[in-house]
């Protein structure tokens, strides 16, 4: 029985790991583009943020719904948008999940239960609560989950959220991702209070894990929505992390002195094959892995370099949905 | 036919909206157990019950957020934001969000969510209640702006509005909700986009909508007594307008006067008189003329507000300067 347990939860480990290792190089072939010139606009990396995005939906089914924002790669990935499809859409082309109209900062599909990242610090929270008040109305037991950073415990937005969500008892959960970084400074010059007062304060079950620990991540995260399912009610999770990189590609982060080691250290890659190796995996297993993904992202890469450029009339003419489309 | 004012014929298309399709829910504050400050979702909570009327705080910004949230995940929601003054608070969510959603994502899903709000002066409520500020959800890509005149037309916008796949903002007056009118007992909706010539002339044309009809209607008796006949064009719907439906009317009349109740600076009126300006030059015989509100806040006195408000002499006068 314990060794089952036991190999289950590799099992699980060595899926969450592959799926964290996908969403790290996949930013990093995105950062490698970007710094090439072949991706538009802004990025936001989520890199050493992974253990959180992959954690939670590993707590999901699959027509659950989640709102993002705007360092939503790993959210949008992790919840299972195709590859080729996202970097499509990052390189601008029609093909792209939104054909070329969103970018970087709108990854969706909505097919899949991604409800977009956001470029408006928060406005994913009351997405994410009304989606869930679909899935309490319809009555298909479905839950949502917004993902947001700490600089968006500043938003009063979270307050009319979480206190809307608790009124009408709504199954979603807040999960923040607090990497310290509020854009450009340090939360803790920014907020006043801890979110756990905040949070309990509104009447609502909290817990805070350790986010580079996918496994601490998934465990915490199956409790929250395991309750938040069962009972119709919001709860919250604050995931601990450090933000690796800028705010965006390319923030020369003058405002931080950086500590290298301590971010290695945490790396919730690292922290998930020393736990996958000390379980008896090999350096040579987990080169393998990586193998296969880099495979994988060079695949999808040249499959977007081949997409097409959109039509202006095109995107024109898809300013308003059309009647049939409901 | 039936007698019913303003608020009655909206109340009847949300319930009858809710009664065919069980996806539409209303949300807003105080609308449940209070039946909504100007009692247009009177009943609805004991025939549909609270998981389909749904009491919210005050918190304009997440209910927006959150129909747009549902719109997304399966719903048709309609919220009611209690003044229009108050949607500055929803903002983000109308503009950046659900405006955006379907075209932002590729038309993977439309976003049917309506938000009714009541705008408009006349009842001393001051510079935060009184305002009409449809313009600006006018000049956002993604958005339908509708606004009824009447009892007559409010019940089939509503209902074309619930039935439209994207945002719609739905402006009503506050006015107009005791307002009876005789309407047609038919469940049919309207279509979003098409004007209606609600008096026929022929020397000038009047482009208005919502209470403004009602003014310029006044402004058309007066000036009947001197021998002048002018069309009244309601707009019914303002983003889109109805292009053909105004420069017909132009075509035949020659000369264009567009009156609202919003402040004439920047407004309805300026998108409606560049574009008759343009493709409409070949039959204007007069330069077009503006009657809107003064540029200022609504003020609160009845003296103060009755000078503010476009009132029938205003277009009556606009309608001459066209015939000078």
């Amino acid at each position: 029985m314990t060794a089952n347990n036991s190999s289950t939860e590799t099992g699980d480990l060595f899926a969450m790991y592959k799926e964290m290792l996908r969403i790290r190089l996949a930013e990093e072939r995105l950062a490698a583009l970007f710094a090439d010139g072949a991706v538009p606009g802004f990025i936001h990396l989520s890199i050493g943020q992974e253990a959180i995005a992959v954690g939670v939906v590993s707590a999901l089914n699959a027509d659950d719904t989640v709102a993002s924002n705007h360092r939503g790669h790993g959210h949008a990935l992790a919840k299972g948008l195709d590859l080729s499809a996202f970097y499509l859409e990052l390189l601008g082309k029609d093909e792209g999940l939104c054909r070329g109209r969103g970018g970087s900062m709108h990854v969706a599909d909505l097919s899949k239960g991604m409800l977009g990242a956001n470029g408006i610090v928060g406005a994913g929270m009351s997405i994410a609560v009304g989606s869930a008040l679909a899935h309490k109305s319809l009555g298909g037991g479905q839950v949502a989950v917004v993902f947001f950073g700490d600089g968006a415990l500043a938003e009063g937005l979270l307050h009319e959220s979480i206190n809307l969500a608790k009124i009408l008892g709504l199954p979603v959960l807040f999960v923040c991702e607090n990497n310290g970084w509020s854009e450009f400074s340090a939360t803790s010059e920014q907020i006043s209070f801890k979110f756990e007062s905040l949070a309990t304060g509104y009447g609502l079950n909290y817990m805070c894990v350790e986010g580079n620990d996918v496994r601490k991540v998934a465990a915490a995260a199956r409790k929250q929505i395991a309750d938040t399912r069962a009972h119709s009610v919001p709860s919250v999770l604050e995931c601990k992390t450090l933000r690796v990189r800028g705010h965006f590609e390319g923030d020369a982060q003058k405002y931080r002195s950086m500590d290298g080691t301590e971010i290695e250290d945490h790396d919730p890659l690292l922290v998930a094959a020393r736990a996958l190796q000390a379980d008896g995996m090999s350096e040579d297993d987990l080169a393998e892995v990586r193998r296969l993904i880099d495979v994988e992202i060079d695949l999808a890469v040249e499959d977007a370099k081949k997409g097409s450029t959109p039509d202006f009339a095109d995107a024109l003419a898809d300013v308003y949905a059309h009647q049939a489309g409901t | 036919m039936e007698v019913i004012n303003y608020g009655r014929s909206l109340n009847n298309a949300l319930a009858d909206a809710m009664t065919d399709d069980s996806r539409v829910v209303v949300m807003g504050e105080d609308i449940g157990a209070a039946g909504g400050p100007f009692g247009v979702t009177r009943g609805l909570l004991e025939k549909f019950g609270s998981d389909r009327v749904i009491d919210t705080p005050i918190s304009e910004a997440a209910i927006v957020g959150a129909a747009t949230g549902a719109a997304m995940s399966g719903l048709k929601p309609v919220v009611e934001i209690m003044f229009m003054d108050f949607s500055t608070l929803a903002m983000d969510a109308i503009v950046n969000q659900a405006a955006k959603a379907h075209f932002m994502f590729g038309g993977q899903r439309p976003v049917p969510m309506v938000v009714r709000t009541p705008h408009g002066g006349g009842l001393n409520a001051g510079p935060q209640h009184s305002q009409c500020l449809e313009a600006w959800f006018a000049h956002i890509p993604g958005l339908k702006v509708v606004c009824p005149s009447s009892a007559a037309n409010a019940y089939g916008l509503l209902r074309a509005a619930i039935d439209d796949p994207n945002p719609v903002i739905f402006v009503e007056h506050k006015g107009l909700y005791a307002k009876k009118a005789e309407v047609e007992n038919s469940r049919s909706s309207q279509i979003i986009g098409k004007a209606a010539v609600v008096r026929v002339g022929t020397d000038a044309t009047i482009v208005s909508y919502g209470a403004s009809v009602n003014t310029a209607l006044e402004a058309a008796d007066l000036l009947a007594e001197k021998g002048i006949e002018v069309e009244i064009v309601d707009l019914q719907s303002i983003q889109p307008w109805d292009r053909d439906a105004v420069l017909d009317s132009v075509k035949k009349t020659n000369r264009l006067v567009i009156a609202h109740e919003a402040v004439e600076a920047f407004g309805v009126g300026a998108e409606i008189a560049a574009t008759v300006a343009d493709i409409g030059f070949d039959y204007l015989d007069a330069p077009i003329v503006r009657v809107g509100a003064a540029f200022m806040p609504v003020p609160f006195a009845a003296s103060l507000e009755s000078g503010y408000s476009p009132n029938a002499s205003d277009i009556e006068r606009a309608v001459r300067r066209t015939l000078d």
